[in-house]
């Protein structure tokens, strides 16, 4: 069917134009578990029987720290909790909210289920393409500010168009909205 | 209420009354709205009491299923002597739906409350909540709740004086639909992939880290307090008449009406008035085309059926498409069906979790097929293809994503043929490029 494939799709979710997944050189790389952060990891293991399951909370750790998980920080999660690296990778890999490469200093998530779809989503989606100069989705501005994804449904279908940025909700944007929403984030 | 609209006289507002009431996100401020009393009744009451009355109130889960709460919670084993888990999931993706956010953003007490009273009714001492990853707000403001009945010691080792442990854990997703799914959410609280599991065992008897777990939706644990302290007969007196579907129900509106948002009614309650008195009908001009009732994982009903439709349980299988999570979507006559349904299997394609062949490949192949044949390059055969791979996912795997799947493209085609054919004799410019 490679004839009649469709609709044209920006680079999946974390994707780069190298493939593979981001590294990063091991002299440079400083672990996230220390001090803070360790004593929070530690806080969390007292509210399972496993420490296994803090690896969704650790790998949140990291990104929050780091704005994306590397080769380097997957090696240190499977250290830190007992499991191997691969195994931490197979679960990175599964979850789409995290990052296996760099992306830009905010990250813009725009709703296009269908509900949303309806209400004009893909020109919210159009107007951040253009006013974040990202130009497609999945690849970063050249100033490295914006990353713009498309997202399936952000449950809140009845606020259509919800945006994600960073970690800030937005409700109802309209393609005339997005200009003034993009100067709040520098 | 209908969040964000002022109350409609014909909705019965029981979990919504504090919708965009910010005081109420307080403890102090749930107290004084009442709050925390279901609990302390609950709390002097025995666990098979609790099951008892809920049982009797005929709640049934909120988040799709439909199944009997407190059989559920009858289910988990007594005295074994093993750890229980009370897990409350508030991984609410399903498309159209929003009501849980709006329980956790506005009475996240209320909800601590519910899963409070369901973890002592099963023995549990340890619930996790699990949030949605992209629910950033609502996390915030659960966070702060359970901090503050912690505080307040309505949380901890000594409920409210009563010597009782209950703990609550707040556990975020990080973006998988699946996890919706109960095994597939055990599974992630576990540090797994979200893939669900073979049933049986069921969760009741070896659910999270193995161990007999009650897993229940956000709206439903939130309904159980009110039950507590007003009894179940007051529950099963908000009835139209069905006594297998008691009590209200939120449903979500959203897409082609004049006022989207959450409308709280008695289950019972006909569509249309839900459709028109309450979200305001189609935009001037326009008449609606089709509705899909519960989640964009059941059937498509058209306009004359969802007009026709009892909204409860029974009511809605009925008119040939199920309650699900009563998230309404809406579509008027402006709407592209087969774009639209294409979408939808678009979605299921992306969090087909793909251990099962029949969802990988079936959701995959569906949308290439779909995506064709809006770019003009469908073939006569495609929507018999379309239908047979529906076929082929229809209760043939471990969870019912690729059953969801099917539910849009199979009643698609049977309601909306015409625009499929339109397509595919070229009477339509396509709405895709051809790559």
């Amino acid at each position: 069917m490679s004839d009649t494939v469709g609709a044209p799709r920006g680079p999946q979710r974390g994707a780069s134009a190298h493939g593979g997944h981001g590294t990063e050189a091991d002299a440079a790389y400083q672990p996230v578990f220390v001090g803070e952060t360790r004593a929070k990891l530690e806080k969390l293991f007292e509210q399972y029987p496993t420490k296994q399951a803090c690896l969704l909370p650790a790998l949140w750790m990291v990104q929050e720290q780091r704005g994306w998980i590397s080769e380097r920080a997957i090696g240190e999660v499977a250290e830190v909790l007992g499991l191997t690296p691969a195994y931490v990778k197979g679960v990175v890999t599964f979850y789409t909210m995290y990052h296996t490469h760099p992306v830009g200093r905010h990250f813009i998530q725009v709703c296009t289920t269908s509900p949303c779809n309806i209400c004009g989503a893909e020109d919210v989606v159009k107007a951040f393409l253009q006013h974040t100069g990202c130009g497609e989705l999945g690849a970063t501005s050249a100033d490295g500010r914006f990353t713009v994804i498309e997202v399936e449904c952000l449950g809140a279908c009845g606020f259509a168009t919800p945006v994600l940025i960073d970690d800030d909700f937005h409700e109802s944007v309209t393609p005339e909205g997005v200009p003034a929403l993009l100067q709040r984030y520098k | 209420m209908g969040y964000p609209h002022p109350p409609h006289p014909k909705e019965t507002v029981v979990l919504s009354k504090h919708f965009g009431d910010a005081e109420a996100r307080t403890f102090e401020g749930w107290v004084t709205r009442g709050g925390y009393e279901g609990l302390k009744k609950a709390l002097g009451m025995t666990p098979e009491q609790i099951i008892e009355e809920v049982k009797a109130s005929g709640l049934r889960g909120r988040g799709g299923a439909g199944f009997p709460t407190g059989l559920k919670w009858s289910f988990v084993p007594k005295n074994d002597g093993k750890p229980h888990y009370l897990v409350c999931n508030a991984d609410e993706s399903e498309p159209g739906t929003f009501k849980d956010r709006e329980i956790m953003r506005w009475t996240p007490h209320g909800l601590i409350e519910g899963v409070a009273i369901a973890a002592y009714a099963i023995g549990s001492e340890r619930a996790y909540i699990y949030i949605r990853g992209e629910f950033t707000e609502p996390w915030r403001i659960m966070s702060a709740a359970v901090e503050e009945a912690y505080r307040h010691g309505a949380l901890g080792g000594n409920v409210f004086g009563t010597g009782k442990r209950i703990d609550i854990t707040l556990h975020r997703g990080a973006g998988a639909y699946i996890c919706g799914e109960e095994t597939a959410l055990l599974n992630s609280i576990e540090g797994k992939r979200g893939n669900p599991r073979i049933k049986p065992p069921f969760p009741a008897i070896a659910g999270l880290f193995g161990m007999p777990t009650a897993v229940n939706n956000v709206e439903t644990l939130a309904a159980v307090p009110h039950i507590i302290l007003r009894g179940a007969a007051w529950y099963t007196g908000l009835c139209l008449g069905n006594p297998k579907s008691t009590g209200t129900k939120l449903v979500s509106i959203c897409g082609h009406v004049q006022r989207p948002g959450n409308y709280e009614v008695t289950l019972g309650t006909p569509l249309k008035e839900i459709l028109y008195d309450m979200a305001g009908g189609p935009r001037p001009g326009r008449r609606i085309k089709a509705v899909i009732p519960g989640g964009s994982s059941v059937p498509i009903l058209t306009a004359e059926e969802a007009d026709a439709t009892i909204f409860d349980y029974e009511g809605v299988v009925a008119a040939g498409s199920m309650l699900g999570s009563a998230g309404m979507i809406v579509m008027d006559d402006t709407t592209d069906m087969v774009y639209q349904i294409m979408r939808l299997a678009r979605f299921y394609a992306h969090e087909s979790c793909a251990q099962c062949t029949q969802c990988r490949e079936g959701t995959a192949w569906s949308t290439r097929i779909l995506e064709r044949i809006l770019a003009g390059n469908g073939k006569p055969e495609d929507l018999e293809l379309l239908l047979d791979l529906a076929d082929n996912m229809t209760g043939k795997t471990i969870c019912v994503l690729s059953d969801s799947c099917a539910a849009p493209i199979v009643s698609g085609i049977k309601k909306f043929r015409g625009e499929f054919e339109a397509y595919l004799k070229k009477l339509r410019q396509p709405a895709l490029v051809a790559v």
